[in-house]
């Protein structure tokens, strides 16, 4: 036996080598960017220590015992069964341990749920499968999608360091400022975990929750949803990225400004054209995950776009589809999430590609006939 | 004429009926013990096959050989088989055969209800992996089944899911009610409570938590059937529903739960060590009151698996404290272990390898508890592969190897025969080797940031998941040696003696008997002075 244990550790050693281990820091939690997250780290290594060295004791002592009270010739085994004193001692240690490790725990805790409003608050919604942002006191928003490509998750291209953990639009926070995050969803359950902040809050429906951070340096910090979301859960990454405040005061004006253009955007005169080109963009970005790249879908779940009715003939029901969603279905509404410019392409992009402008009536939709939409509803 | 009905009597109730209507039909515990146990190893080859799939679509970065929704599929219905599938009914099957020959009964109290919580189990696992075959694919939402993830977003087979858990709970329940009538009724003159053998102690607390929380869940599932079909809103945050209280309803079953598939390895695991120890076990009744505190705490420490779903901060600490208090009984149990096995006389026959590998991983898996534990901490391990690492420390070098223990264990006892000592050995190096590396770089990848239950993942976590994967697949095979060890067993073994270990006939009533255990075993109670060491 002992030297199949040997062997054990001879063939552990042989495919440690083998292998080709990155940083050692891979092994361990980060201690992250804020002061919470450093205090959760030490907390962390200190439970850590405790567990290891009970663990080490618990091991050697085992180790001793198999090796020392193996059978042995002419040796008889003892008979007690039982000591009182001996059972009291360690439970009454275990619980000594158990309460060194309580109270600072307890501590961490308290401040971790420190609920005070920030001086910048942000509602971070979840939806499948991607996270949107509000900026609540400067009235601008945006959704952060995975910007890894279908082709480095296919294997077709080389996967290059932020593999998965990449977005089109990051979060941008200031340096310095208190920020509170405000986190609720609008589908299913998500999760909203930055690990070097150390915040992870579900994002429930009908529920908000709270986490904060204050970051010090800038620097830009990658998470990942925590909780099954469904079946692209692995790919709504989060990236926060931490600058000044005089760059991220810059940012903000740039995000107000944007959105006057946009609104300006609904008055032009649009060619299909151009419609196409903003509607494919649109279309390869929030519409494949499910529809698929040739608009066939995986049908039941995720119906085909090729050849359907509605597509195809009725124009009104396809604009109420795209605002309101399917009630019951995996299809959400894009009103909040898309600009007016944005969903009168895609769908003209839908109604023209994949031959359904042959086989149905083809008719364009322009950004005025969506803004027509949102205002007859209110 | 007497004399004739005499003999008629004779011809019929020695031996089993033969053919089919055997099994479909028998009453007896230890066919029906049989059966638990062939189904929870075909249930664990299914799911080990799922598990396969995952490791092998995880095996390298980018998207390998499934889709990531028929990876949910598998995520979910590998959690589903391995608990309800193969550990819960393998626990039953011995339970069944070894409950009425430790305490010296002739059979289960309730036999026919004996047979039909055997039989409704294949029909509900038969229903659930039907969903594979249907029009949007079998369940994917996580063995959790968080709501409304599984109610509002589930694909339409979540009916047939919620129809096989309905069955499930029920097969456990009446289970359950007939583990503990046995045990209440049916102990040899003598055998008082505090005289059992550890492994009927721990299923009657084990029995106990499943009548009280299997209706639990019962409850949760006809919570979504309503609000799926009938327009309820208990969990619709759209209706007024709440989908928090999905979870706290589903681990106020769940944590008891984990203690179901833990609790009788407690007991496996005593009769094996003391056994192979030459020793009395040490601290039995500290034991039995660790067992029993163990269950009663778990049903105050449901919420530390929701953490992070914005608790106030009273529940936080309160539910942190009870589960660290969880440390306390369970650090006795293995020091006791230990204790018996300080001073005994060691022999490392493959069922004590087993037992003692047991101890020192599900030790890991303990430690690993503790930090989970601790709720700040917590923030950054849930839901990630720490938390992975850490249940599958408890319930497969936990839970399954005791399983594989006891069968080394008993099997003699069943089949009259005994294994290839051995291949066993080969068995248990192979197994105990490849679960760590399986398992223990989890803890790695965790703590640096891998979420649970994705298809794919981030270019830092590759070197481990490779390894891991390798890992996986090795231990697949070893369990297929299992396998092959058993059947050579039972068409090839060498004749085991009627007490099989030695020393064993001190220690149990099944050590009495004759190798194989006779058909009937008690037809008239054994006393207890014949155990020297029930003292």
């Amino acid at each position: 036996m002992f030297r199949a244990i040997k062997f054990t550790l001879s063939l552990l050693a042989a495919l440690t080598a083998n292998l080709s281990f990155g940083a050692w820091d891979d092994l361990n939690m980060s201690p992250g960017a804020t002061q919470l997250s450093q205090e959760i780290f030490g907390l962390h290594m200190t439970v850590f220590y405790v567990c290891l060295a009970i663990g080490i004791a618990v091991l050697l002592a085992m180790a001793f015992i198999l090796f020392k009270y193996r059978k042995k010739e002419g040796v008889e085994p003892a008979d007690f069964d039982d000591s009182t004193a001996l059972e009291i001692t360690w439970t009454v240690l275990f619980a000594l341990i158990l309460i060194v490790l309580a109270v600072p725990a307890t501590s961490v805790m308290i401040k971790a749920y420190d609920n005070e409003e920030g001086d910048i608050n942000i509602l971070i919604t979840g939806h499948q499968w991607k996270w949107q942002y509000e900026y609540i006191e400067d009235e601008v928003g945006f959704f952060s999608n995975l910007s890894t490509s279908l082709d480095k998750r296919n294997n077709l291209a080389p996967k290059d360091e932020n593999y998965l953990l990449e977005v089109d639009e990051p979060l941008v926070i200031p340096t310095n400022t208190r920020v509170r995050f405000l986190i609720t969803a609008n589908d299913v359950i998500h999760s909203w975990w930055v690990p070097d902040f150390a915040i992870k809050q579900d994002a429930i429906p009908g529920f908000v929750n709270t986490g904060w951070t204050y970051v010090n340096e800038p620097g830009v910090f990658r998470g990942q949803c925590t909780e099954l979301c469904g079946q692209y859960h692995g790919y709504m990454p989060i990236v926060v990225k931490a600058v000044s405040p005089e760059e991220y005061s810059t940012f903000i004006n740039d995000k107000k400004e944007a959105k006057i253009q946009q609104a300006l955007l609904t008055e032009k005169l649009w060619s299909t054209s151009e419609l196409m080109e903003i509607g494919e963009a649109t279309y390869q970005k929030n519409c494949v995950a499910c529809h698929q790249v040739g608009g066939r879908g995986i049908p039941p779940v995720f119906p085909s776009l090729v050849g359907s009715e509605i597509v195809m003939r009725n124009k009104a029901r396809h604009i109420e589809i795209l605002m309101e969603g399917v009630q019951g279905a995996a299809m959400a509404s894009y009103a909040e999430q898309l600009t007016e410019v944005e969903i009168a392409a895609v769908i003209t992009y839908t109604r023209q590609a994949w031959g359904n402008a042959e086989t149905g009536d083809g008719k364009i939709v322009i950004p005025k006939e969506i803004l027509d939409y949102k205002t007859n509803k209110l | 004429m007497s004399a004739v009905i005499d003999s008629h009597h004779d011809d019929h109730h020695h031996g089993p009926a033969k053919g089919f209507s055997r099994w479909l039909y028998t009453t007896n515990h230890k066919d029906i013990g049989s059966m638990y146990l062939w189904f929870s190893l075909v249930m664990l080859f299914i799911g080990g096959a799922m598990a396969m799939v995952i490791r092998a679509e995880l095996f390298e970065p980018g998207s390998q050989i499934v889709s990531p929704e028929f990876y949910n599929q598998m995520v979910t219905n590998h959690g589903l088989i391995m608990v309800f599938g193969v550990i819960m009914p393998a626990f039953v099957g011995f339970a069944n055969w070894m409950i009425p020959m430790q305490i010296g009964a002739p059979d289960m109290a309730l036999p026919r209800l004996n047979n039909l919580s055997f039989w409704i189990l294949p029909v509900a696992f038969g229903i659930l992996l039907s969903t594979f075959f249907m029009e949007g694919g079998a369940p994917n939402f996580g063995w959790t089944f968080y709501a409304p993830l599984s109610t509002e977003y589930a694909p339409p087979t979540v009916t047939f899911f919620i129809f096989s858990v309905h069955i499930m709970g029920a097969s456990s329940i009446m289970g359950s009610i007939n583990i503990i009538t046995t045990i209440l009724n049916m102990r040899a003159p003598g055998m008082t409570l505090m005289k059992m053998p550890l492994f009927v102690w721990s299923w009657f607390i084990t029995a106990y938590l499943l009548i009280a929380v299997m209706p639990v869940l019962a409850g949760a599932v006809t919570m979504m059937l309503m609000d799926i079909h009938a327009g309820t809103s208990f969990f619709k945050a759209g209706g007024g529903g709440d989908p928090v209280l999905f979870q706290h309803i589903f681990w106020f079953f769940g944590h008891p739960e984990v203690y179901i598939m833990i609790l009788p390895a407690f007991g496996i695991v005593s009769h094996i060590i003391e056994t192979f120890s030459r020793k009395p076990i040490f601290g039995y009744s500290s034991m039995v009151y660790a067992i029993a505190s163990i269950a009663l705490l778990s049903f105050v420490v449901w919420a530390h698996h929701m953490f992070t779903v914005g608790m106030p901060i009273a529940g936080e600490l309160f539910f942190m404290y009870s589960t660290m208090l969880i440390a306390i009984p369970t650090g006795v149990k293995v020091f006791n272990w230990l204790s018996t096995m300080f001073k005994g006389s060691l022999t490392f026959e493959t069922p004590m390898l087993f037992a003692i590998a047991f101890v020192a991983l599900f030790t890991i898996g303990g430690l690993s508890g503790i930090m989970l534990a601790i709720a700040p901490a917590d923030f950054q391990y849930h839901d990630t592969y720490f938390v992975v690492a850490h249940f599958h420390y408890v319930l497969v070098p936990g839970a399954l190897f005791s399983l594989l223990a006891a069968a080394y264990y008993w099997i003699p006892k069943w089949t009259g025969k005994m294994y290839d000592e051995t291949l066993g050995k080969v068995h248990f190096w192979m197994s105990f080797i490849s679960v760590n590396l399986t398992f223990f770089p989890m803890h790695f990848v965790g703590l640096a940031g891998m979420p649970r239950r994705i298809p794919d993942y981030a270019m830092q976590f590759a070197d481990w998941n490779m390894m891991v994967s390798v890992g996986a697949f090795l231990f697949g095979i070893s369990q297929l040696l299992f396998l092959f060890i058993v059947l050579k067993c039972i068409y090839n073994g060498k004749a085991a003696t009627t007490e099989v270990w030695e020393g064993a006939k001190d220690r149990g009533f099944e050590w009495t008997v004759d190798s194989p255990a006779p058909y009937h075993t008690f037809s008239s109670p054994p006393s207890m002075e014949s155990l020297k060491s029930s003292s």
